[in-house]
């Protein structure tokens, strides 16, 4: 049952209704990371989808530039609890990535610069849902924030955006990534609030 | 480990408020009864839960800075945040007897376990403290042999928190070395001037990278963003260091 807090009244606001619940607005950007921040130069950067025994395709920086890219504006929700609206970011959507790769593979396991890894369906990569973001509010993103380039899947929790991404290995069935190791939930939909692993 | 981090710990529990004591101007230790806690590991944080009368609810994470122990109890330090929504709350207008609802422990992976042997370094930035607060009591209280040292930067001396405890940890026998620094307000006489901690500092302050030691570094993002880099460049595996950042307005710790 719930109890009620003596005297707390909260600070409610209009934005609040376009929250998930549990959220709080904020106009800053925190930080979630588990060690230290990598810096990665554009020169050594590459990005490579395989399929578990075979390299399907890779780009190094100049080739993933020269992709069509598109600018995103879109809500951020951090299991942590901070959410951060309207979002300006530019990057080139998974379904450019996934264009000419034929796979009946379902789920990819995300890999990062520093040996974080998270998974996802495929079906939340495609149709406009996902992209490998390089640029935060029209400059270059940052090594703290993911730079040189970040995946971002702004519908589900923050975390899924893995940061300093390298590659992808698209999978026959899901499997946990380093947070969802660590007890938060497979998918993590911030609108069912899928958090910890028995949510 | 792997994921049982959290499992069995994420429904809503009582705690009851049992004691209240201010660490600095700003920040208060809340000492909680929780009932059919199931017990934490330390460095893990939990999520505590206001409820307005109309049913508005906010939900903010913070650390635990007791030992684990088994009589149910836990403590942790709220930084007032002067636009916060929950910690003005907490620090302010809570009493003893209150009851609050709170979930957890959380968290698996910014977590020291008593059975860790090797040398340990702790960075803490602020109310970053609180976590590792919990790693020291922990070593502490098991009698743990595990060599310890505690870094901690404070804006002034009146802003460290748990002050006498860690002067009392570190005059023990089997010492924590503790090493301040001071950000913008020193001690009189204090050898060196106030401001970020930078290389000399590391090589001084902390475990020499050739022990392998883990690193456990928390607070403000920009902090373990420079600790980090200085601690890397020191010769630190960055696979040895793990972090906990919290943003200006991110209410964790």
């Amino acid at each position: 049952m719930a109890i009620i807090s003596r005297g707390f009244a909260g600070r409610r606001s209009a934005a609040d209704a376009k929250l998930p619940p549990g959220q709080y607005l904020t106009t800053d950007f925190p930080v979630l990371s588990a060690g230290p921040t990598p810096h990665i130069s554009p020169d050594r950067w590459e990005f490579a989808i395989d399929d578990g025994s075979n390299g399907l395709k890779r780009w190094d920086w100049k080739s993933f530039r020269e992709l069509p890219s598109e600018t995103i504006t879109t809500d951020l929700h951090c299991v942590t609890r901070w959410s951060k609206l309207d979002t300006s970011w530019e990057g080139v959507s998974l379904d450019v990535l996934l264009a000419d790769v034929k796979t009946d593979l379902p789920y990819a396991m995300f890999r990062s610069y520093g040996d974080y890894t998270t998974n996802l369906p495929l079906k939340d990569l495609m149709n406009k849902q996902a992209w490998i973001a390089f640029k935060y509010n029209g400059a270059d993103l940052e090594p703290e924030h993911g730079g040189p380039a970040r995946l971002l899947v702004p519908h589900l929790y923050l975390w899924k955006s893995a940061k300093w991404v390298k590659g992808m290995t698209l999978m026959p069935h899901d499997k946990p990534g380093f947070w969802e190791n660590l007890g938060y939930h497979i998918y993590g939909d911030p609108w069912r609030e899928q958090r910890y692993s028995e949510e | 480990m792997a994921g049982t981090a959290v499992l069995g710990r994420v429904t809503w529990r009582t705690a009851t408020v049992v004691g209240l004591h201010d660490e600095t101007p700003t920040a208060r230790t809340l000492a909680l009864a929780v009932r059919n806690w199931p017990g934490h590991v330390a460095g893990q944080h939990v999520d505590v839960r206001l409820m307005a009368a109309d049913g508005y609810s906010a939900v903010r994470s913070y650390s635990i800075a007791s030992a684990p122990n088994s009589d149910g109890r836990i403590e942790i330090t709220v930084e007032r945040l002067p636009t916060g929504e929950v910690s003005p709350y907490l620090t302010q207008d809570v009493v003893v007897g209150d009851e609050l609802e709170l979930r957890g422990p959380i968290g698996g992976w910014f977590v020291w376990r008593s059975d860790q042997t090797e040398s340990i370094q702790l960075v803490a930035g602020g109310s970053g403290i609180v976590p590792l607060m919990a790693m020291l009591r922990s070593r502490s209280s098991i009698g743990s042999g595990a060599p310890f040292r505690l870094l901690y930067s404070a804006r002034e001396p009146r802003a460290v928190f748990y002050r006498d405890e860690l002067r009392a940890l570190s005059n023990q026998g089997d010492s924590v070395v503790i090493t301040y620094a001071y950000t913008r307000v020193t001690p009189k006489d204090w050898p060196r001037p106030a401001g970020r901690i930078d290389a000399s500092l590391i090589a001084t302050g902390t475990w020499p990278s050739t022990l392998r030691p883990t690193s456990y570094v928390c607070g403000p993002t920009s902090f373990v963003e420079h600790t980090t880099d200085l601690l890397i460049a020191a010769g630190h595996d960055r696979e040895r260091i793990k972090t906990e950042r919290f943003g200006a307005t991110g209410e964790r710790k």
